[in-house]
């Protein structure tokens, strides 16, 4: 995938009946990146840095307001209708809160399964479940609890739902939001680790947003960082962490706390 | 850690909250002891439902809800609070001992300026008039940091950040001067780069008024960064505490192996895979017998689901403490053994 120039301005409107335009959040002002095949990108930055924003701009979920992105040489930017649908199939998101990203009243076989039903797929019965059960499995998730909803799973099982609805369709790019930013501490590991093991065995290519610079760390090959709309340094994980090039980096990296901890007697 | 001729500023003993519900009772809190000395900051570290913030709130009798049984013993500074009445308590809250909130734009009330708040949080507890209370709100929002606080001080909470408002929130703990501060994750919900300037903030605060501070998080780089000691809580109970330097580096409970191995690292070599803790954290209501980490230990033993483990000090080290059924010496060599 290539990023070319893109721009989000979200107009800011005065009055109410009569609204006139009072000027525009550049949200994402001017970001250009490539996605390569089977690497793990990280954009990383603060909130309001327009991280998300970029995202929802790749996955098409928004227009943006310029710029350009092309999807294995075809351009997306603009596409509409069946054929944004059909591009949709190789471009899947996981979200952040796994409590609110799932409809409390499906059950988890049919959340796993909408993708199959949007897209006229497996539309055998039996066929389905099978299929949705296999990914239900290959997430770490019982095939059994196909019936269940979702407020009978815990954080982290939630946030494998949302992955197995998310390579349901098979996509080749795989945008993944925060995803383990609203799970606990002993549970995060788990989801990255799912992520990792995924990636390597069905070829995708992963986009991993996130605040937290350890995390982007340990998944990334290249990580760009995002400040105030822009991309202020994009570089592959040993030159960003070793040697950032950018004041804000540097800043984002000083800021993280805790130097010391676990150091000492235990064997690398 | 204090000397025996210093007593502590506080000192809880066999603490334990139930909250009774429509399930069954909820055990947030099962007996837990420790201390916090004067002008010492203790980290407290656990995962959402390890009691932790019921633990934190109940020194201040902020968990006194219908129906919720609570025992032993917090000694403030001499008085057992728990036998405290709620006028007697809330002249220590707020004065003596004062919070922070993990979220500062659900703690501040939107419709109230910043210094009003503050100016009420002073005059509660000082006899003062108006202009004093307010010449020592622009003090305090210059003391943690609220650039030209005189103006700032008419704001609304709206105009101010996130970090601006858990700024405010501290001047508000700080207005008259407690002894103790507990923070319950006071820098979760802000942007690193902030959380670094409000945790240096804090520190500076501690060092300059000596006051002691309870920090509550789940974040375990936070404590790292601040604590002189640590407990690290599961479910309900303190199941490993220590200096912080100790805990950190040679730690003794594979729970708290699991929250340092788990977690990817700024710093040292990247690992190839992460070592997650299996399974989640259990239910307070009928948690796991014996030993309540045993089902996601990997180095549970069968007895280790019937016998319940006390938290006990090392033989070698008695500041350091951990409840752990395995043994000393093949705890070291187990935590000493590289990742699988």
């Amino acid at each position: 995938m290539e990023v070319r120039d893109l721009e989000k301005h979200f107009p800011l409107t005065r009055g109410i009946a009569l609204a006139r335009r009072a000027g525009a959040v550049k949200a994402v002002d001017g970001v250009s990146f490539d996605v390569l095949r089977g690497e793990t990108l990280g954009i990383v930055g603060e909130t309001g840095c327009g991280k998300s924003t970029t995202a929802r701009l790749m996955m098409r979920l928004l227009e943006p307001t310029a710029g350009t992105v092309t999807f294995e040489g075809e351009d997306i930017t603009h596409l509409k209708g069946g054929s944004l649908k059909a591009i949709r199939r190789e471009l899947q998101m996981v979200f952040q809160d796994p409590y609110s990203s799932l409809n409390p009243r499906k059950t988890v076989g049919s959340i796993v399964a909408e993708p199959f039903a949007i897209h006229g797929l497996h539309t055998d019965r039996v066929e389905r479940r099978e299929r949705v059960q296999q990914l239900m499995d290959r997430v770490g998730l019982n095939p059994e609890h196909y019936n269940r909803y979702p407020h009978e799973f815990s954080g982290g099982q939630r946030q494998r739902i949302g992955v197995a609805r998310a390579i349901a369709l098979g996509p080749k790019l795989l945008i993944a939001d925060e995803p383990v930013s609203a799970l606990d501490v002993s549970i995060q590991a788990q989801v990255l680790n799912l992520l990792r093991d995924l990636q390597r065995e069905i070829g995708l290519t992963l986009v991993l947003i996130s605040h937290d610079l350890s995390v982007v760390r340990h998944m990334c090959d290249r990580v760009a960082v995002m400040n105030a709309g822009k991309i202020v340094e994009l570089a592959d994980n040993d030159t960003l962490y070793g040697e950032p090039s950018h004041p804000y980096t540097r800043e984002l990296l000083a800021a993280v706390p805790g130097a010391r901890r676990g150091q000492g007697d235990r064997a690398a | 850690m204090s000397t025996v001729d210093d007593p502590p500023l506080l000192s809880v003993e066999d603490l334990r909250v139930e909250f009774p519900t429509e399930d069954g009772v909820v055990k947030a809190v099962d007996g837990i002891t420790y201390e916090v000395g004067r002008g010492r900051t203790l980290g407290v570290v656990g995962e959402s439902g390890s009691g932790k913030t019921v633990a934190a709130m109940t020194v201040l009798g902020l968990t006194r809800v219908q129906g919720a049984r609570i025992s032993g013993r917090v000694i403030f500074e001499g008085v057992d609070l728990l036998g405290l009445d709620e006028a007697a308590l809330r002249r220590i809250r707020g004065n003596e001992i004062a919070m922070i909130f993990q979220d500062p734009s659900t703690a501040l009330h939107p419709l109230y300026k910043v210094g009003a708040q503050i100016v009420e949080a002073v005059r509660a507890h000082q006899d003062v008039s108006k202009a004093q209370a307010r010449a020592r709100t622009i003090d305090l929002l210059g003391l943690v940091g609220i650039p030209d606080p005189g103006n700032r001080v008419d704001d609304y909470p709206h105009e101010f950040s996130g970090g601006m408002k858990q700024r405010a929130m501290i001047a508000m703990a700080l207005a008259n001067e407690p002894k103790l501060l507990i923070a319950d994750e006071p820098t979760t919900a802000l942007d690193v780069t902030v959380q670094a300037q409000i945790l240096a903030l804090l520190e500076r605060l501690r060092a300059e008024l000596g006051m002691a501070v309870m920090i509550v998080t789940h974040d375990l780089g936070v404590v790292a960064e601040m604590a002189d000691e640590i407990a690290v809580m599961y479910a309900g109970r303190i199941v490993e505490s220590g200096a912080a330097d100790a805990l950190l580096n040679s730690p003794e409970h594979p729970y708290t192996w699991g929250l340092l191995r788990s977690i990817p690292r700024l710093d040292g070599p990247r690992v190839e895979r992460l070592e997650p803790i299996p399974g989640s954290p259990p239910s307070l209501i009928d948690p796991p017998s014996g030993c309540h980490f045993h089902p996601r230990c990997a180095y549970a033993q069968p007895d280790h689901a019937r016998i319940d483990p006390e938290l006990r000090p090392l033989p070698d080290d008695p500041s350091h403490s951990v409840a752990c059924l395995l043994e000393p010496q093949e705890r070291r060599r187990l935590w000493k053994e590289p990742a699988s």
